[in-house]
């Protein structure tokens, strides 16, 4: 392995928790389709989508069901074909109860559906993609409904046209996956290489640059081996490995890795220039652009603290379905560090969701004990805040306070809680405070717009 | 020796110069205030509890000495006696307000509802609404944090650790609403005390679906109707699969109480009538 002084990363603080990537090497397993979807019109961050089928109305694998509902929205397929059975209120992982639609599907569907996905060939061939120009390939995006999959969920075709004023020069594909316990970017990239780079190709020439850096760390050596060899046919895109820290896989912290720009406090990252893609969204684009088909499924890690597997999952399936028994106590969807603890396992699948942590012992956090003034908690945060002081401004409802603190520029990446000795719940604090300064702040600018 | 006095003189002349400045600036700079705000201030409780609506004692007793009518100030943990004082000091009469005390809409007890995930993050309702997350399924339940207890400046609610879910103390709840700002779910509400405390309300939030309330919560208000369509005084609606009581309304006939399913609706300080048991067998049959 090269020596860590060589490797890329950020500079601000980060940490090194235990990797626990035991799902790493376990090929992904294609789960069969579901009977039943359940599709929440808002799997993406941004305005809802707008359900365009009405009950009782018939549709096809991949048939659009919602549309977008404003600029920063995407659309929603069906992974089956089948029956719109009811358009009904569901929960998303994160507890949100919002609008869904309800598809059901029968024998003949089930065929239909089958024979459909045997026929794996691409549509498109590489000489009519050779001709596609950028904004054909932004529509594509947007047609396919693709949204960042690395958990934030940005809808990728808005990443792609950067605001006026701001130029894109190069794009980053976060390969990072720096999460603990997850490895479904890692199989993804040893299995489908070929078809990320192909991805990653049509990104680069989307955002009109020439330049494409896929960021791997460096606990993942056969995905970069598998990448470097598939990225030897294009020009163009590089594979740099970084140095394994917590958290390089957030959007700011990899640019600054990757380029060595930092992106300046309240403005967005592609003021240095850079997009960021996360590595299953390329491949999303990859099947989007040459099979024509929008995004129907993704892989995430089921992992119980003893065992994992990497699953590809259609969108929609109810997350209890993917469970055997009820043998847990605790659910997180989503990484340990980032990953929300949510209160049941009967919610659907969503574009977003890249984990499902359960266990009993897993993760059991100490009683908090007082702050000890250690200053642990400055030394890690990555975005050079001071936990210990935005926690306790945000617990003591002091918002001004917190506002002037830059609590809005915490990134909830839970370094701080981690790392407290004392262990004390940092950023369960600073989320409650952030959410309200954010909503403060967003109610002043309104204010003052009008 | 020299030393000690010089100090005393010294420390002496700075003491007397600096009493002469405050004097000076404290009968330049002198604020005319009405007396009387310091008579009402003197009578209120002084927890700044901000049940009347303002900003603290003070700013009600102000309110108080230069309202036109008292009609709508209230101070609602003072009883009738103090806001007769008040009006008397003012020289206003006072309006009844009718007592009101807080009200928990959950009877979700440990036992009651299923609890699928632990948090062991903060212990505060406030992180737990962020998350989207809680003990149970419930969407609207309690949180069982205990944020409402923190918050009580009057030391009216506890924690029942065998239920999960906070209690009032009916003889120390003044019907500030400190506890209703504080719960993230809005659980709790200010309801009409009722005469000698008898009061019937609906003890559930879950605006889910019948079989999913059923699912998540055994004495979930499934959003049946049967108690609007019972109710004789049509103080009962149902909105979003949750019936609630119009404490206006309610005669406290109690008919909703017993057509209740799930026993959601709770009737609470009525005195227990005494039924022998050869008259109750019949009317369990009808």
């Amino acid at each position: 392995m090269i020596s860590n002084m060589k490797l890329h990363t950020f500079k601000t603080g980060g940490v090194h928790p235990a990797e626990n990537k035991i799902a790493a090497g376990k090929p992904i397993e294609t789960m069969p389709l579901p009977a039943e979807v359940v599709l929440p019109v808002s799997q993406h961050i941004g305005a809802p989508a707008k359900p365009i089928v009405q009950k009782g109305d018939h549709v096809k694998r991949g048939d659009r069901v919602a549309e977008a509902g404003g600029f920063v929205s995407a659309h929603i397929h069906t992974p089956i074909s089948g029956t719109v059975v009811k358009i009904d209120t569901a929960r998303t992982p994160q507890g949100m109860p919002v609008e869904a639609i309800y598809i059901k599907s029968d024998e003949s569907d089930r065929q239909a559906d089958a024979a459909a996905m045997a026929d794996n060939t691409p549509k498109r061939t590489d000489t009519e993609i050779a001709a596609l120009g950028a904004k054909e390939i932004i529509d594509m995006i947007k047609d396919a409904g693709i949204v960042g999959l690395g958990g934030a969920t940005f809808p990728t075709h808005v990443k792609l046209m950067p605001p006026p004023g701001s130029k894109a020069e190069v794009v980053i594909i976060n390969a990072a996956e720096c999460e603990p316990c997850l490895s479904c970017d890692d199989m993804l990239m040893r299995e489908n290489a070929a078809e990320i780079v192909k991805g990653v190709q049509l990104l680069v020439k989307a955002a009109g640059v020439d330049r494409g850096i896929i960021a791997i760390e460096n606990n993942k050596p056969e995905a970069i081996a598998a990448l470097t060899a598939a990225c030897a046919t294009a020009p163009g895109i590089e594979v740099m490995t970084m140095q394994v820290k917590y958290p390089q896989g957030g959007e700011k912290q990899l640019i600054e890795a990757v380029i060595g720009k930092e992106v300046p406090s309240g403005a967005l990252p592609i003021a240095t220039g850079a997009i960021v893609q996360n590595v299953a969204t390329a491949y999303a684009v990859y099947r989007a652009v040459y099979h024509n088909e929008p995004i129907l499924d993704r892989v995430l890690t089921l992992h119980n603290g003893t065992e994992g597997k990497n699953l590809r999952v259609s969108l929609g399936t109810m997350l209890s379905t993917l469970v055997d028994g009820d043998d847990y106590e605790k659910i997180i969807i989503g990484g340990p560090m980032m990953g929300r603890t949510a209160s049941t396992l009967d919610t659907p699948m969503i574009k977003g969701t890249s984990g499902i942590l359960l266990d009993k012992r897993y993760a059991h956090r100490r009683p908090a004990e007082a702050c000890i003034k250690c200053g642990a908690c400055v030394n890690a945060c990555p975005m050079g805040l001071e936990p210990f002081l935005i926690s306790t401004l945000s617990r003591l409802k002091q918002w001004d306070e917190a506002e002037q603190e830059k609590i809005a520029n915490c990134i909830e990446c839970g370094s701080c809680s981690y790392i407290c000795p004392a262990s004390r719940p940092l950023l369960d604090y600073i989320r409650v405070g952030k959410a309200k300064v954010m909503a403060a702040m967003r109610a002043r600018a309104a204010a003052a717009k009008s | 020796m020299n030393v000690i006095i010089l100090s005393i003189i010294v420390l002496g002349i700075i003491g007397i110069v600096g009493a002469a400045v405050l004097y000076v600036v404290a009968r330049k700079f002198h604020v005319q205030e009405d007396p009387r705000i310091d008579q009402v201030e003197a009578l209120l409780p002084g927890a700044n509890c901000g049940g009347c609506g303002r900003s603290g004692c003070r700013d009600f007793a102000a309110a108080c000495v230069n309202a036109d009518t008292l009609d709508g100030l209230t101070c609602p943990s003072s009883g009738t006696e103090i806001m007769k004082k008040i009006g008397e000091i003012v020289g206003l009469a006072p309006v009844a307000a009718k007592p009101k005390i807080a009200v928990i809409k959950c009877n979700g007890t440990c036992d009651l509802r299923p609890a699928h995930a632990r948090f062991e993050g903060a212990p505060s309702c406030a992180v737990l609404a962020s998350l989207g997350t809680g003990q149970s399924a419930c969407p609207n339940g309690c949180l069982g944090c205990g944020d409402c207890v923190e918050a009580c400046p009057w030391g009216a609610m506890r924690m029942n650790l065998e239920t999960g879910l906070p209690e009032i103390i009916e003889d120390k709840c003044v019907g500030c609403g400190v506890c209703v700002k504080a719960c993230p779910r809005a659980i709790i509400e200010l309801r009409a005390k009722g005469p000698r405390g008898m009061r019937v309300y609906v003890a559930c939030s879950n605006k889910e679906k019948g079989a999913l309330a059923m699912k998540e919560c055994k004495v979930a208000c499934i959003g049946c109707g049967k108690c609007a369509k019972n109710c004789p005084h049509e103080a009962i609606t149902v909105t979003s699969n949750l019936a609630y009581i119009d404490y206006e309304k309610c005669k406290l006939c109690k008919k909703c109480v017993d057509v209740c399913p799930t026993h959601a609706i709770h009737a609470v300080n009525f005195p227990v009538k005494k039924v022998e048991p050869a008259q109750a067998a019949p009317e369990a049959k009808a």
